[in-house]
């Protein structure tokens, strides 16, 4: 049987995420969010996860949903301020005691999903270094200079958005859409992109963008 | 004495910009830099989820929300410009790729110390972005930012009171009343807005200030700010 990673619709793959997984939804500043995907989450309702997403409080794409049904226990990310005066869905439950926050450098944050997916259990960079955000972790000096330990992130869910797919599961993105999905993909057992239509031809090998190898199902929604 | 309004900091800290610098720009008032880099000066402007060559802001009817800048505004892509992924864009600020970044700051110290990304508003969250990869990894950092908070406190100060972003790393500040730098001695001036005597300054300013030999006028164009 030929390899086909197509799916035509998403319920079916999302049942096996268990109440506290780690979910990771790619996406910065509206673009390449799996907008399509994370309903399909919302509505599978698995319970208590941790939730890895560049911002706490993004207002042009869906994560807060997850938030708003009360699904997540944790949320890892570089940004959980939202605008304005007014809290954000995210800031009511952190406020209250219900959501946990591990806020981190954004480049330290992409590092740690990246070396998830990349078999390195961990490294060191000098981002953060004399700020609050390293207290406890190790600190050590390579040619004069201190870096801070930081560990990989691996997840149970990655949820991406592209524009192309093929039935190779090869994906391409269009403008910024990429940002944190590639490294998502590969850092999580089951990564499911969605785009803007998926083809049975192979997309040119040279134009593939995220390869097949780290993606699991791809699933058309159109909305380009 | 005529303080400088946000788009004239940002016209004075664009004219300090080389042909051929990477550049990063922070959000607030730095990005507005990029508007301003003189006629003919080819600038790179990185910007941190993955664009190289950040062009100006895209017409609405080309804009284009899968296209945006790390301020989530819609933009362009100048010509020789390129996009990477969020792990790409960081190695290339980590790994020492960005010859200048421009920031915004609530507090300077005068070892450079900067403080940028918790200002303690009750029950806000921290908003850390890339600050902190930018000002450890970057060749220079360069900060705009109001010389005093709106009650007339000093921001430029012996010792940061607020959250550190990175310590010792802050080289140069265009503020609404002067141009410094930082110095293993502390603060240097080198440009003051007219009307605005040495003394006003250092009283406007939380640490002691050191005033270059060539210390000069801080003159802009007239741009209006509508902000």
């Amino acid at each position: 049987m030929a390899i086909d990673k197509r799916i035509t619709a998403v319920a079916e793959k999302l049942q096996g995420i268990k109440d506290g997984a780690t979910v990771m939804l790619s996406g910065f500043g509206g673009a390449g969010f799996a907008n399509t995907l994370i309903l399909a989450l919302r509505d599978a309702g698995p319970r208590d996860l941790t939730m890895v997403s560049n911002s706490a409080t993004h207002l042009l794409g869906r994560t807060q949903v997850l938030i708003e049904a009360n699904m997540v226990r944790k949320v890892i990310c570089s940004a959980a301020r939202g605008r304005g005066k007014e809290l954000s869905p995210f800031e009511e439950q952190w406020k209250a005691g219900k959501i946990e926050l591990e806020v981190l450098p954004q480049g330290t944050m992409a590092e740690r999903i990246r070396a998830g997916g990349a078999g390195i259990p961990a490294f060191y960079t000098p981002a953060g270094v004399g700020t609050d955000l390293v207290k406890g972790k190790e600190i050590r000096r390579f040619n004069g200079r201190d870096y801070v330990l930081e560990t990989a992130i691996e997840g149970d869910l990655a949820l991406i958005r592209g524009d192309l797919a093929d039935r190779f599961g090869n994906v391409t993105f269009r403008g910024t859409q990429a940002n944190f999905g590639p490294a998502m993909a590969t850092a999580c057992k089951l990564a499911i992109v969605e785009v803007f239509a998926t083809q049975a031809e192979a997309i040119p090998p040279e134009r593939v963008m995220l390869p097949g190898v780290f993606v699991d199902h791809v699933l058309a929604v159109g909305g380009r | 004495m005529a303080k400088l309004n946000r788009l004239q900091m940002a016209w004075r800290a664009a004219q300090d910009l080389q042909e051929g610098m990477v550049v990063n720009l922070g959000l607030g008032m730095p990005v507005a830099c990029s508007d301003y880099v003189p006629e003919g000066r080819e600038i790179i402007f990185q910007s941190e989820n993955g664009v190289i060559s950040a062009g100006p802001l895209a017409a609405p009817e080309a804009a284009d929300p899968d296209l945006v800048d790390a301020g989530s505004r819609q933009i362009t892509i100048a010509v020789g410009g390129s996009v990477i992924d969020s792990t790409a864009s960081f190695a290339m600020i980590r790994g020492g790729h960005i010859d200048v970044t421009l920031l915004g700051a609530f507090e300077v110290a005068a070892n450079g110390d900067l403080a940028n990304w918790d200002s303690r508003i009750p029950d806000k969250g921290p908003l850390v972005g890339g600050a902190m990869d930018l000002a450890a990894s970057a060749k220079a950092v360069w900060v705009i930012m109001e010389h005093t908070t709106r009650k007339g406190a000093p921001r430029l100060l012996d010792q940061c009171t607020l959250p550190l972003t990175a310590p010792a790393c802050v080289k140069r500040i265009y503020t609404d009343l002067a141009v410094l730098s930082v110095t293993p001695a502390g603060f240097v001036v080198h440009e003051i807005v007219p009307g605005v005597s040495a003394a006003d300054l250092q009283a406007a300013t939380g640490a002691k200030l050191i005033f270059a030999p060539d210390c000069g006028l801080l003159v802009t164009p007239d741009i209006a700010d509508a902000s």
